[in-house]
């Protein structure tokens, strides 16, 4: 288990992290999400022990870390670059972590390692367990060559292998896919789950793809501007999201977000087929709409002027104008025959409905959107 | 037809870019090579109208004579000292900046800038100052060392000592371009190598050296060394003002002995002999150099 508690940090000025709290179970999947420069990494970082944090306790399996090196807190680490060392051959990079904590530092020198017993014992246990690692990565064809050599997917491996080798308590990947192509990120994407299943080990997972954080992870931390906005399972992420931002950064496609004005529970035309149900409802609202949670249906409640499609195989993009100068993107079935631009359509919610949010703040509204006229077709 | 004409185009274009440099290497560096080798054979004396073929007599005399090999076992005994120290201490004085400028970039820009002083500077003048600092009663270096009561010693007028203090002169002028090479090296060393090392087990900055450090100073440490060993093979310029190879030919190096073989006895035949050996020197050195280190050092 891994916790991390009110982490702070500072960059000379620039504070990255502010009160960040989170704690990873035994056994764990945790992808910590967000765009460029949210202080995923700096945590993932701080985590390893590579940073230090200016403020807030690291403990892994309850026992405080923040003051060791990386090295002692015994947790593997995959870098988006893979960081594999150019100078030794793929067995040697997998042997390294091994030896540096089997061996001792008269025993790794150059040539004393030959000489001595003790050293040579232990340089065949490794040499060993390397080739293990290495089978069950089915790199073992690569053992002799150079980092140079290898395809980013082989590097991918073997960096894997050398956070394998050692069996550490936690696994932290500092978005190991974003460097490989996308055949192959969708294939590593599997083995990585596959090794989280096999090793039973506490993943930490640092992304800023949405769809790996919620295709791999059981829980995700959704980081924005250095603090965490939200912890949750990808389904209640995507459901139930937390602020206008998440609601943003998740999901296939973009999310509508229509800002309008509420009178109490009424919307303004092209919303007044929906009340809004709920108390507290500031005057200035954002509607927060998923492209595939609209449809047309001639008895929808949203009239709207189709102003051009674009199709996409299965399904097609299309864009509205509705009254206001408000634009709305819909997804639809493309196996069906689609509608024409120029013409106007009535639309309607399909389920779970739209999210609300705050103007000013941006949280979510404990509150939903019922429709007037067909109570049927909206389940909030 | 377009196609051949194009490339004939783009063969022109790269003569244009290539030709002058490469004319002006051959006449004014191979042609003149040549015919110092064809006078390394004869006994020609400059402004002589004749001159007689001579075999290798001048090579003969070169590594015969007393003083010829003197010049020679000097000019080894200079490289094989300044090269190492001066590649040791300015590693050890870039990997020292480079960390500094972690936390003060300023600091690290003086200190820079103190190490680099002697590369810039024109080195006859700065001998000069080193013959101040070395006189043996007046000068700053015995005074310094008289003060901790240890005698002074006759830095430039000890036939055993010279060399050595022409040596130590050697390295303080190549330590800081060293170390300039050697830190842009150091900053192209990606940072997640070390990151790796770190979670890897090396918890202390040596291992860190020997994992990350060195290995990918590599390429830098090859460079460093065939420009350190050129340098100090073509030493002229401290023993011309300092010593004039003496006493008694003790500080007498190569090229020293070619410019007062060819430009004092005008003994251009011999003169010539000793430049082809210089020229063999090196070629030797960085053929080998390059040979041996750059498969290891590149790694593929």
């Amino acid at each position: 288990m891994i916790q991390i508690d009110k982490l702070g940090k500072f960059f000379n000025k620039n504070e990255v992290l502010k009160d960040v709290s989170l704690t990873m179970p035994e056994g764990s999947f945790t992808a910590l999400l967000g765009p460029s420069g949210c202080g995923k990494s700096t945590t993932l970082r701080i985590i390893a022990g590579l940073e230090q944090p200016t403020t807030g306790l690291v403990k892994i399996n309850n026992r405080n870390v923040t003051e060791l090196t990386a090295a002692e807190r015994n947790i593997a680490m995959v870098f988006q670059s893979y960081a594999l060392y150019p100078h030794m051959t793929v067995q040697e990079n997998i042997i390294l972590p091994l030896s540096m904590r089997s061996m001792t530092r008269l025993q790794r020198m150059p040539i004393l390692d030959r000489l001595l017993p003790s050293a040579r014992a232990q340089a065949a246990k490794n040499v060993a367990k390397a080739n293990e690692i290495a089978e069950m990565l089915e790199i073992s064809a690569l053992l002799d060559r150079k980092p140079s050599e290898l395809s980013g997917g082989q590097m991918q491996r073997v960096a894997v292998g050398r956070a394998l080798v050692r069996d550490p308590v936690a696994f932290l990947l500092d978005e190991p896919l974003s460097n490989l192509d996308a055949k192959l990120r969708t294939q590593m994407r599997s083995e990585i789950v596959d090794l989280h299943k096999r090793t039973g080990r506490t993943f930490v997972y640092v992304t800023h793809d949405q769809d790996e954080a919620m295709s791999m992870s059981d829980r995700i931390a959704v980081f924005m501007h250095g603090k965490i906005v939200q912890v949750a399972t990808p389904r209640e992420l995507f459901s139930n999201p937390a602020t206008r931002e998440v609601a943003a950064f998740v999901g296939d496609r973009p999310i509508n977000m229509i800002e309008l004005d509420a009178e109490g529970s009424n919307l303004p035309s092209p919303f007044d087929g929906f009340a809004i149900d709920g108390k507290k409802i500031p005057q200035r609202i954002v509607l927060g709409i998923r492209p595939e949670t609209l449809e047309v249906n001639k008895n929808g409640t949203i009239p709207a002027f189709l102003e051009r499609i674009e199709y996409l195989g299965s399904e097609a993009m299309v864009t509205f104008k509705l009254d206001g100068n408000i634009t709305l993107r819909v997804a639809i079935d493309a196996s069906d025959e689609l509608p024409q631009p120029g013409e106007r359509i009535n639309l309607a919610l399909k389920h779970s409905a739209a999210h609300l949010f705050d103007v000013e703040t941006g949280n979510r509204l404990n509150a939903k959107l019922v429709s007037r006229t067909q109570p049927s077709a909206v389940k909030a | 037809m377009t196609l051949s004409r194009r490339k004939f185009r783009e063969a022109l274009f790269d003569i244009q870019l290539a030709g002058p440099a490469t004319l002006a290497m051959l006449v004014l560096i191979f042609v003149p090579a040549f015919f110092v080798g064809v006078l390394s054979f004869t006994d020609y004396l400059f402004g002589a109208a004749t001159f007689n073929w001579v075999g290798f007599d001048n090579y003969l005399t070169l590594f015969g004579d007393e003083t010829g090999r003197r010049a020679v076992i000097n000019t080894l005994i200079y490289v094989a000292v300044v090269m190492p120290t001066s590649i040791v201490l300015s590693l050890a004085a870039a990997v020292g900046v480079h960390s500094v400028s972690g936390w003060s970039m300023g600091t690290a820009n003086v200190l820079r800038t103190a190490y680099f002083m002697p590369v810039v500077a024109t080195l006859v003048a700065m001998a000069t100052v080193w013959q101040m600092l070395l006189h043996p009663s007046l000068g700053l270096v015995n005074q310094a060392l008289g003060m901790i009561n240890i005698s002074g010693l006759q830095w430039l007028s000890d036939r055993g000592l010279v060399l050595y203090t022409l040596a130590g002169i050697g390295v303080w002028e190549t330590v800081g371009y060293n170390m300039v090479l050697f830190m842009a090296g150091l900053v192209a060393i990606p940072k997640h190598l070390y990151d790796a090392a770190k979670i890897d087990g090396a918890n202390h900055g040596w291992e860190r050296f020997w994992i990350v450090t060195w290995p990918m100073l590599g390429p830098t440490t090859l460079f460093v060394l065939v420009v350190t060993a050129t340098k100090s093979f073509r030493v002229f310029e401290t023993v011309a003002t300092l010593t004039n190879g003496g006493p008694g030919f003790s500080s007498d190096v190569l090229v020293f002995a070619m410019y007062r073989e060819g430009f004092v006895y005008f003994k251009a035949g011999y003169s010539g002999a000793i430049t082809m050996v210089f020229f063999f020197f090196v070629l030797a050195l960085t053929l080998t150099q390059l040979r041996i280190v750059e498969k290891k050092v590149h790694y593929r």
